[in-house]
């Protein structure tokens, strides 16, 4: 098939400009909406307490699934076949471990960011550092891989080099998160679930249209094109240590995105707070079942040819598929939807990692509590900056890269840096500062040099023949020396005061009460 | 009878609660690490079962795949049943004990 990517046709670049833009103006809106009711956590929105378990379910959504892992598990699935599908299956199984192991300590609680948990017990400063390192770390991987997939889109969608793509992309997020757009309202999330879910199942209903509504008529497609290897577990986990340590970094990553949790105290109570779990868990599993046909239609009617010469990573899979099945009017909605999206969260991860710069290292170290509010908005506006600049650079350097992968990564540093620490602190009464210290830092610096020596970047990047470590994803390594680290140094420590505390705390994440 | 915090701590029913809150956390946690490495492990080490066909091209490792969504999701929905009816019930029972 021809493709107008690459070569901008006016009407794709009308719907692509009009969707955007109304995306945003609705992003805008309802921030403004939400500041206006003068909430005291910015990240509780002003449809906290009446958001019912229907809505909270599907905010959970919105937060979680992100255009990046769509694009990329779309292409993925279209390039490499089967192999895909062990992503998709992935992305859904933190959500059960999420909800058994940490949801109802946590929320009953009452903390609302990783390192207020993990500080409950512990002595502030050092949590709060440490914890800052690593938040800021998974926050910036988990942009980059949302900066290749917004480069591929505006690069295609525009005509131009991909680099000037991502500084485009990086301007327009900085713009949007200045001007205030970027707090993560319910409602926000609330439509971009329900675009993504939309957009989705178009999408899938198209393809299925084309085989009678057969799935097998489909995969007997891309048997037929791609041969029967297309529909088995190939190259991808050829290693099986490679495909646990993804499986371990999915899972246990979104336990160490506690961001998420946010979401459970917007809701009036534990039973509802549950409820939409179930919903959103249910939102989320229809998402990750529905798009490996979306990815194994676009390899049967768009072709691996064009989708790999378009982008490397296969990430423009989808909106090929979209442009093949019904024009470049379509083309402009899926892609704007996308951009919508990714821009949402893009600003939303900005948003966190400056926070964590300006609020847990500058007011709470640098001036010891004692910063006022202008100073630590200025210092939030520069970190803001300077984070959206390092985005954009790494962004060059993944380039290529298929974004569903990068995300993967991402997840690698949130379970090795937080997760323990944040295990441990709700079920372990010996955790010490020492322990979390140790365990935060040496779980984000030791992944990201795992990454830096795995074969993505060896090979793919720096282009050496060999790699130092080798695996794609080193989770399996960085969580569990992680763990041992976390033990080790809480067993050479120790500190009363924590302990003494752990049974306060036990009252707290059991009964939701405080011990006087 | 109203107690204090560190009578409550204390008391067998309150350790009762939490052993059985522990139990049906780490049943279910196993549950599902049993489901989803499995899938994972049966994908690294044995890819002939994973091809073997079900359909006219349709493999195994298809319907796999979507059994561990699908599955997942009935584990949630087990623990949010069981949270809902039995967890929170005596969650509040303790809760109006303390003072």
């Amino acid at each position: 098939m021809q493709t107008t990517l690459g070569a901008p046709t006016t009407e794709a670049l009308a719907f692509f400009l009009v969707i955007s833009v109304i995306a945003l103006a609705i992003t805008y809106w309802s921030a403004r909406r939400a500041r206006s009711t003068q909430e005291s956590t910015p990240e509780i929105d002003a449809a906290g307490g009446g958001v019912s378990a229907l809505q909270n379910g599907l905010a959970l959504s919105g937060d979680y699934m992100s255009a990046a892992s769509f694009l990329g598990i779309a292409g993925m699935v279209a390039l490499k076949g089967y192999d895909g599908m062990i992503y998709a299956t992935g992305w859904l199984v933190g959500w059960p471990a999420l909800m058994f192991l940490i949801a109802e300590p946590l929320r009953n609680l009452g903390k609302y960011t990783f390192a207020d948990v993990v500080a409950f017990r512990l002595r502030q400063t050092p949590v709060r550092i440490a914890s800052a390192i690593g938040g800021v770390l998974t926050v910036l991987f988990y942009t980059i891989a949302q900066m290749v997939g917004s480069g591929n889109l505006i690069q295609l969608m525009f005509g131009i080099s991909y680099e000037s793509a991502l500084i485009i992309v990086g301007v327009i997020m900085l713009a949007y998160v200045l001007c205030g757009g970027a707090s993560a309202t319910t409602w926000v999330q609330i439509i971009k679930a329900v675009l993504l879910l939309g957009g989705v199942t178009i999408l899938a209903v198209m393809v299925l249209s084309q085989f009678s509504f057969n799935p097998g008529s489909l995969y007997s497609a891309v048997a037929s094109k791609y041969g029967q290897a297309a529909l088995e577990p190939g190259s991808q986990v050829s290693n099986a240590w490679d495909a646990v340590s993804l499986g371990i970094a999915l899972m246990f990553g979104l336990l160490g995105l506690p961001h998420i949790l946010t979401r459970f105290y917007t809701v009036p109570d534990a039973k509802t707070a549950r409820t939409s779990v179930l919903y959103a868990t249910g939102f989320i599993g229809y998402f990750y079942i529905i798009i490996p046909i979306v990815g194994f239609g676009a390899a049967a009617l768009v072709g691996r040819g064009l989708i790999g010469r378009v982008d490397e990573g296969g990430n423009m899979a989808a909106l090929l598929l979209a442009e093949s099945m019904a024009g470049t009017p379509f083309l402009g909605f899926i892609a704007a939807v996308a951009f919508a999206t990714i821009l949402a969260v893009v600003a939303g991860l900005t948003m966190a990692g400056a926070s964590a710069l300006s609020r847990d290292i500058y007011a709470h170290v640098v001036k010891k509590g004692r910063a006022t509010e202008r100073e630590e908005m200025r210092v939030a506006r520069w970190s803001t900056v300077v984070f959206a600049s390092v985005a954009v650079l790494l962004g060059v350097v993944f380039k290529g890269q298929n974004v569903a992968y990068l995300v993967g990564l991402a997840f690698a540093i949130a379970c090795s840096a937080n997760f323990p620490a944040l295990l441990l602190s709700i079920v372990w009464r010996r955790f010490t500062t020492a322990g979390a210290v140790a365990s935060i830092l040496t779980g984000s610096v030791l992944t990201v040099l795992l990454i830096i020596l795995s074969p993505t970047i060896q090979i793919d990047v720096l282009k050496h023949t060999t790699a130092y470590f080798p695996l794609r994803n080193p989770a399996i390594v960085s969580m569990t020396v992680s763990f041992i680290v976390a033990i080790l140094a809480s067993l050479v420590t120790r500190e009363r005061s924590a302990e003494t505390a752990f049974d306060d705390e036990k009252l707290w994440t059991y009964l939701g009460i405080g011990a006087e | 009878m109203k107690r204090t915090a560190r009578q409550m701590l204390d008391s067998p029913e309150f350790k009762r609660m939490v052993t059985k809150k522990r139990t049906v956390s780490v049943i279910l946690t196993m549950a599902l690490f049993v489901i989803y490495y499995g899938y994972i492990v049966l994908i690294a080490v044995n890819k002939p079962l994973m091809a073997q066909k079900v359909g006219e091209v349709t493999t195994v490792g298809i319907p796999l795949g979507v059994a561990v969504i699908l599955l997942s999701w009935v584990l949630t929905a087990i623990y949010v049943v069981w949270a809902n009816r039995v967890h929170d019930p005596e969650v509040r029972d303790l809760k109006s004990k303390v003072q």
